[in-house]
Order: structure tokens, then sequence, then C-alpha cells
């Protein structure tokens, strides 16, 4: 069973969740387990222990099916040109990732290709990295630079067995943190920033400081496009940007 | 020679064609007469006109991602719901006119409904009246808004932009009308799990924690 696997895998807390389960009757046990079923996902980590390794998350949105939203690109609007947001998306993760790893930081990436991904197994891989900062990448035609977005959920106090649709609850505070570090790089590189709340279901089952980042073009004071979302070279000032962020939080993180 | 019998049988069916005759023209005249009392007491009376009242909008801006407090003067039904979709369809409408900050397609057609219900258990109240007992005035209620399919199909996808859109619905019921402090939504009828692809609409949203400080983000 898909839970099992899940227990099997995962540290020495679940490991000694599933030797008690086996000492249980079956029908208890399928009782139990049903019950745990919410919970057992993001009790992978305890909330206020970061481990050694610094590993980072980036969960490109979107993908296969679902193509996201359509995206003006280089003329677009005049010519009608887009492209979906989930090869933008896509794009912008695996340029994040390559600048994070030339800085020897740990990636786990929630899609490499254009393949479908279940929010829940989006959170899933997130909970599973045991990552000190998660990256949701969205890219829209609306609005204007960059609009950073931590869970709108109510901080909660870190408990042993959060409940899956609210578990970023116990990391709020840190993900409006991270969201901080991540403004005061993009504005240092001469971006326009916007910070909000919102409720994403993939980063409200998230068990780890996590941000929404979406990407919007640029505008100029006469309402045309200064600059596109297919652009090399905005893609890799925002690249560049929240790479030095992360490195930043790496820091602040690893502070005794 | 004519018969005598056959002038005698002449003479009553002419005294009887002519009493005839005589008795449809009045039923004639009353049946005239019933038509003309019957459009009397029909509804010619034009229907009342809601009274202007003001109304606050916190309409969404893409540019600042902020949510501005709008003061309008509308005429409100005063049913609760029918007040509250009154509301929310100006709200769109305001979103569907060319120059809007936060455009979106759709405008006031696109609330197909807006229930409001007990926020806390209880049975339903659709539609509570103006003249309901004053506890019923304070009762936190949830607001179920149901979106029309072509409205959430139409919606442009985004964080931001979807962001904005629940955000301003939820906080221009609560400025509206206090006592709803819970918002959900349905589209079609039916629960949905995003708006275009980013919001989450499975939840039930706090409407007193989306009601910003003029002109601050949410």
């Amino acid at each position: 069973m898909r839970w099992t696997k899940r227990l099997m895998e995962h540290d020495g807390r679940l490991t000694f969740q599933a030797s008690a389960l086996k000492r249980v009757g079956r029908p208890s046990c399928i009782c139990l387990v049903a019950a745990l079923g919410v919970f057992i996902p993001v009790l992978a980590q305890a909330p206020a222990a970061p481990s050694a390794r610094f590993v980072v998350v980036l969960d490109a949105a979107h993908g296969g099916d679902d193509a996201g939203g359509r995206i003006n690109t280089q003329g677009g609007d005049q010519a009608g040109h887009s492209e979906a947001e989930k090869a933008l998306t896509l794009a912008l993760s695996v340029r994040l990732r390559s600048l994070l790893a030339a800085r020897g930081i740990a990636v786990v990436t929630t899609r490499e290709t254009d393949a479908s991904v279940a929010l829940d197994r989006r959170a899933e891989i997130a909970n599973r990295a045991n990552a000190q900062a998660c990256l949701s990448l969205h890219v829209s035609q609306s609005g204007s630079g960059i609009h950073l977005y931590a869970s709108s959920l109510p901080p909660a106090e870190p408990v042993r067995f959060a409940a899956w649709k609210t578990a970023q609850a116990a990391y709020v505070t840190r993900s409006i943190a991270l969201a901080g570090v991540l403004n005061s790089a993009l504005l240092h590189a001469g971006m326009t920033v916007t910070l909000g709340r919102t409720a994403l279901p993939a980063v409200d089952s998230m068990a780890c400081p996590a941000v929404a980042l979406e990407v919007a073009p640029e505008w100029g004071s006469n309402h045309t496009q200064t600059v596109t979302l297919d652009d090399p070279a905005y893609q890799a000032r925002v690249a560049e940007a929240v790479a030095a962020a992360l490195l930043q939080w790496r820091a602040e993180v690893h502070q005794p | 020679m004519i018969p005598r019998y056959q002038t005698i049988l002449f003479v009553v069916l002419l005294a009887a064609s002519t009493v005839m005759g005589g008795v449809l023209w009045q039923l004639r005249d009353r049946a005239h007469q019933r038509l003309l009392a019957g459009q009397d007491s029909a509804p010619t009376q034009a229907p009342q006109v809601a009274p202007a009242e003001q109304a606050t909008l916190l309409v969404a801006s893409d540019t600042d991602n902020s949510l501005l407090a709008r003061t309008l003067s509308l005429p409100l039904p005063q049913s609760s719901g029918a007040r509250a979709r009154a509301v929310l369809g100006k709200l769109l409408d305001l979103y569907a006119s060319p120059e809007a900050a936060h455009p979106v397609p759709g405008g006031a057609a696109s609330i197909a409904q807006v229930f409001l219900l007990p926020a806390s258990g209880g049975t339903s109240t659709p539609g509570a009246t103006a003249t309901a007992p004053k506890e019923s005035q304070t009762t936190p209620e949830l607001a179920v808004v149901n979106l029309t399919g072509a409205f959430a199909a139409g919606h442009p996808s985004g964080l931001e932009t979807e962001t904005l859109t629940v955000l301003s619905i939820c906080a221009t019921l609560h400025a509206n009308q206090p006592r709803i402090t819970q918002v959900r939504f349905l589209v079609d009828g039916q629960t949905r799990a995003t708006l275009a692809g980013h919001a989450d609409l499975t939840r039930t949203y706090l409407a007193t924690q989306t009601v910003p400080t003029e002109g601050t983000h949410p």
C-alpha cells in the first residue's frame, strides 16, 4: 500500500510508527492507517529542526494536460504570439536549478519534463525532501514584476501530526521570513515586487518554508510591456536574484 | 290558404327568436362588463424601485496588488441574499469595464446566486429579511457564492489576479454585511478546486481577515 511504502522510506520516527502498526490486528490496523493517512506525509520532519544539508525544492507549476495560463511572448501584443505557463515555469525551474547547483545547493524538483504532477504529489515530494525552502514557480500575464505569496493559513504551533491540507500553518512565520529575503534580493536587482498571502493548495500542504513566486511582465508608463516573459535576459535576472536570496536564506538557516 | 296552426307556430318561433336575441344581447353586455371589471383589478401598478443606498466595494487593482474601498450609491433589495448578489454584481461590472485595473470578463451575470447560512451549524436561512429578529442580524453567517462556469472559464489565470478576485468578493461581502464572516465558493453549483488554476476554491475564507485598511495589500 502507498502509505506503507511512505512509512518505510521515511526517517526513524516513521519506522517506529510502522513497527507499532505491526503489533495491532488487521481491522484495527486498517482503521489506524485510514486515520493517519492525512497526517503521515507531513510527519517527516520536526518544524524547528533544520537538517545540516540545505535543500531547496523547486515546484514548476502546471505541466502535462494542465497548461496554466496563456502568456504573451515576444510581439505577443501585436501578433498574438503566446506560450503556455507550464513551459515558462519549467524553463525558470531548470535555469534556477542550474544556478543553485553551481552554488552547492541541493535541489529537488517536482518535474523535469512536461508531465502532469498532481498537487498532492508536489507537496509530497517537498515534504519528503526535508527542505529548508520550497518555491512554487508561476508565470502570469496579469500584474507587473514579481509577486511573492506566502500561505494565508493562520500561523500554528508545530505539532507532531499535522493535517495534510493545513501542514503549512506551522511554517507560515518562516515562509513570510523567506518571502522577505526574496523581496530584498529582487528589489536589489531592480525589480518591482508585490507581497501577499494566498490560498494555494500545493503550498498549503508543504511542511517547509514555502513561497509561491509568480513572474509577470514589466510594464512601462504608457501601458506597454517593456519586458516579456520569454525574454532570456529577464529570466536570467529573476533567477540570479532568487538564487542570491536562497544563498542569503541558507546563511540565516544555518546561523547558530 | 295558410293553415291556422302554421300561423301560430310562426308567431311562436318569431317570439322565441326575439327573446333569445335579447337574452344574447344581455349576456354580451354582462361579459363586456366582467371584462372591464377584470381589467380594473389587473396589476397595472409599476413595480416599486428599491431605494438607493450606500454600498462599499473593495475594488482590486493588479498594478499594486491592492484592494481600494470605493463607496457607491446603489438600489439594493431588502433581502440579504439578493442584496449581497446586487453588490457583488456591481463589483464584477466594474471589473468587466474596459478601463478596469483588475480586468475580469463576465460582469454582474457571473454571480448566479448568493446563499446565506448560519456560520456555525443550524438550519439554513436563505434570504433573511430586514425584518428578522435582532439576534439573527448579529449571528455570524456563511455566504455561499455560486459563480457561473463562464466566469471561471474566462477568468485570467494567475496567482495575483485570482487571489485579488476572491479576496475582493470576500471583503466586499463583509464590508456591506458585517455578519458575513465566512465565504465559500461554488461554480455552477459544484465545488471546484481552483478559480482558474491557482486560487483555492475548496476552502472556507474568513471574510474578517480579508478586509484591508484602505489601499493596502490584502
